[in-house]
């Protein structure tokens, strides 16, 4: 009976799975190298894990719809590029300003995005790979193709994501903060539900009177919103900034969501699976120097795991397919 | 207005009535029209753009990014799309690189190249096609893996000495004049076209792209058709990886970084529809041209590459809103007569 739960939970749900593999992972890995379990070690890679988790959360949401986001990592440079001139320019301004002046930037770009998928109507892939290359052409016009480097940036800019607070980096409080409050919005909001329901069936959804084109631009700008955040936090967190900046990490990022078990048809997906999804690939990314590995081998492994993850994805989907089919008959008779 | 791809019913009207306005209206014509007027602007621009050698060495440019726009254009019409193209081709880079220095020859070299990519495309095809499963998430995954694997070989190494014979492929010219590159992807594009637009296979592709299960119902083997598009992107890859280690004349994991979106983007401009059953080679020809076009012109005046970048991605967005807006300001005139005419009742 015990036995048959544990299955279960291990099965139908992806986050404690999940969960339990990234503990069995840790201890693996601690077993080799003991330092690896120490506290100093484990919050260092959160902390390393901190702007993938937001970013990839900003995904998920925009998934949900069935969406998708290929110009986050772009946005993340763009906006991280104007934050780091601006600091250049006027080095007296306080940290604040970089973090609210961030994300109204990265709002701006979402919001760019959103007009032309819920007003205009063009499909996410295709709006999203044109704003990628133009925001990605942008950084290079804004810096004129140069770089901004740590002596030109000042202290206070480039500091704040490393100070501690309670012992913890900033950059990871962050995310403790950003992470919760979107798990609050997808699952105890009317406007966070809704995504499930755009996500599950359209059709159902707009006849319960969802506003469909209004919820997907809110969700493409706070996308892009918190991508800003994190470009001024990339910025930084590595004190560089150039037009390069997290390239290809849009697919990165996406790679995070499925191994959450974030369905890419929509409707399904939880903000505790994204986070353990961003995690693992953090993970992977943190151990394989302590166990002595070459780090040449992260993306290899990072490629069969999303490939797993995949294949579950598609199991478990399946299932829940089915269950919907029985719900509609019993509905409908 | 959001478009489900579920539930997005596709008419197929029987053949057009001919007419020169109809024609006029092709999204062809279209780029066509914005293709003249990048040669106008830019010989305007620059006295060396009209220059037949000039324009001839300008191929090189996207010649190996366009062989795999033709498939893809398959690929994407059938409702699928490959991410993957090109970690493919840095993992068939590396399989020559690795081949070159136990000393393998030319012949050998893109035999092995061209073996990777439809290995590798015949991988992505078996994880769609036989397990079922998102093309869009499985080339993510592959296109993390293939490039991994490529770094576990090589490392931060590179392989950089490869056989002499081996630089016609994507150095030599055509009578002297033409870049054989060049002249491979118009072949191709020829083959692809006929294919497609005067072959029952074409025919059966856009039948699966509009509608899968009606092909299916038809006697379409649908996931065979799939399958082979997958197998064939994984082709043209290993043989742009053959031009470009060619070209470049060495091998470094990160080798081809980011073409993946900017040959989807090729694709979609070139009026491919991204949800699948329509798009045209010529107009996946036309495209490819006018990019490098643009990219040549821009060259020509000093400005760097990268801000081309912002140009193309507003070029996208902006050719596809308008045909969009353009039918929904017709569609509420049509509503709007009908309802005049209701109310003259």
């Amino acid at each position: 009976m015990m036995a048959n739960q544990i299955r279960a939970l291990l099965t139908k749900r992806r986050e404690p799975a999940l969960a339990l593999l990234i503990g069995v992972l840790i201890i693996l890995v601690g077993i080799r190298a003991p330092f690896f379990i120490s506290l100093d070690s484990l919050s260092g890679v959160l902390t390393d894990t901190s702007i993938l988790m937001m970013l990839a959360c900003a995904e998920m949401l925009v998934i949900l719809t069935r969406g998708i986001d290929l110009s986050l990592a772009a946005n993340v440079a763009l906006t991280g590029m104007a934050m780091s001139l601006l600091s250049m320019t006027y080095p007296d301004l306080p940290v604040l300003a970089y973090i609210v002046g961030s994300m109204i930037v990265g709002l701006g770009l979402g919001a760019f995005n959103g007009f032309f998928v819920a007003i205009v109507g063009i499909p996410p892939i295709v709006v999203t790979l044109g704003t990628l290359s133009m925001f990605r052409g942008l950084v290079f016009v804004l810096s004129g193709g140069q770089w901004v480097n740590r002596h030109e940036m000042p202290d206070t800019y480039q500091m704040f994501p490393m100070e501690t607070f309670l012992g913890l980096p900033h950059l990871l409080w962050i995310a403790i903060i950003v992470v919760p409050l979107l798990w609050l919005f997808t699952n105890h909001t009317t406007a966070g539900r809704s995504l499930y329901a755009i996500g599950g069936n359209p059709q159902a959804a707009r006849y319960v009177g969802i506003p469909i084109a209004a919820r997907l631009f809110m969700v493409y700008a706070l996308a892009g919103m918190i991508s800003g955040l994190c470009g001024y936090l990339w910025t930084a967190r590595f004190a560089v900034a150039y037009t390069e900046i997290a390239l290809g990490f849009e697919l990165v990022v996406i790679a995070a969501c499925v191994i959450g078990g974030v369905s890419i048809g929509g409707g399904v997906g939880t903000i505790p699976g994204v986070v353990l999804g961003a995690l693992f690939l953090g993970l992977i990314a943190n151990a394989l120097p302590v166990m002595g590995w070459s780090p040449f081998w992260k993306q290899a492994i990072s490629g069969v795991v999303i490939l797993a993850a995949v294949v579950l994805n598609s199991r478990s989907n399946k299932r829940q397919g089915k269950l919907i089919v029985r719900r509609e008959e019993a509905s409908s008779s | 207005m959001t478009i489900d791809p579920d539930t997005e019913r596709y008419s197929i009207p029987d053949k057009a009535k001919w007419s020169a306005w109809t024609i006029f209206q092709t999204w062809e014509v279209i780029l066509l029209a914005l293709l003249v007027l990048v040669f106008i602007i830019n010989s305007n621009a620059s006295p060396y753009f009209l220059n037949v050698y000039n324009l001839a060495d300008a191929t090189f440019n996207f010649s190996e990014k366009a062989i795999i726009a033709l498939p893809m254009a398959l690929v994407i019409i059938m409702r699928d799309i490959d991410i993957s193209v090109a970690s493919i081709i840095a993992l068939c880079s590396m399989l020559m690189g690795v081949g070159a220095e136990a000393g393998i020859g030319v012949p050998g070299l893109i035999t092995i190249g061209m073996v990777g990519g439809l290995v590798a495309g015949g991988f992505n095809g078996f994880l769609v096609t036989g397990l079922g499963l998102p093309a869009i998430v499985v080339t993510i995954g592959t296109f993390t893996l293939f490039r991994g694997i490529a770094y576990v070989v090589l490392g931060d190494g590179a392989v950089t000495t490869y056989p002499e014979g081996l630089r016609f492929f994507g150095q030599g010219y055509v009578f002297g004049l033409i870049p054989f590159e060049f002249i491979l992807f118009l072949v191709l594009a020829a083959i692809f076209g006929v294919i497609l637009h005067y072959t029952v296979i074409g025919c059966r592709i856009y039948a699966i792209g509009n509608n899968p299960i009606a092909a299916k119902f038809t006697g379409i083997p649908v996931d065979r058709y799939r399958f082979a598009a997958f197998c064939l992107v994984g082709l043209m890859a290993g043989l742009a990886a053959v031009l470009l280690t060619s070209r470049i004349g060495s091998t470094r994991p990160n080798i081809a970084m980011g073409w993946e979106l900017e040959i989807i983007t090729m694709v979609v401009l070139g009026g491919v529809n991204i949800l699948g059953g329509s798009g045209t080679i010529p107009g996946v020809v036309i495209a490819v041209l006018l990019v490098g076009m643009v990219t040549f012109g821009f060259g020509l005046l000093n400005v760097p590459g990268i801000i081309m970048t912002v140009f193309i991605g507003a070029l996208l967005i902006i050719t596809i809103s308008i045909p969009i807006l353009i039918q929904r300001l017709r569609d509420r005139a049509r509503v709007r007569a009908q309802q005049a005419e209701a109310g003259k009742d």
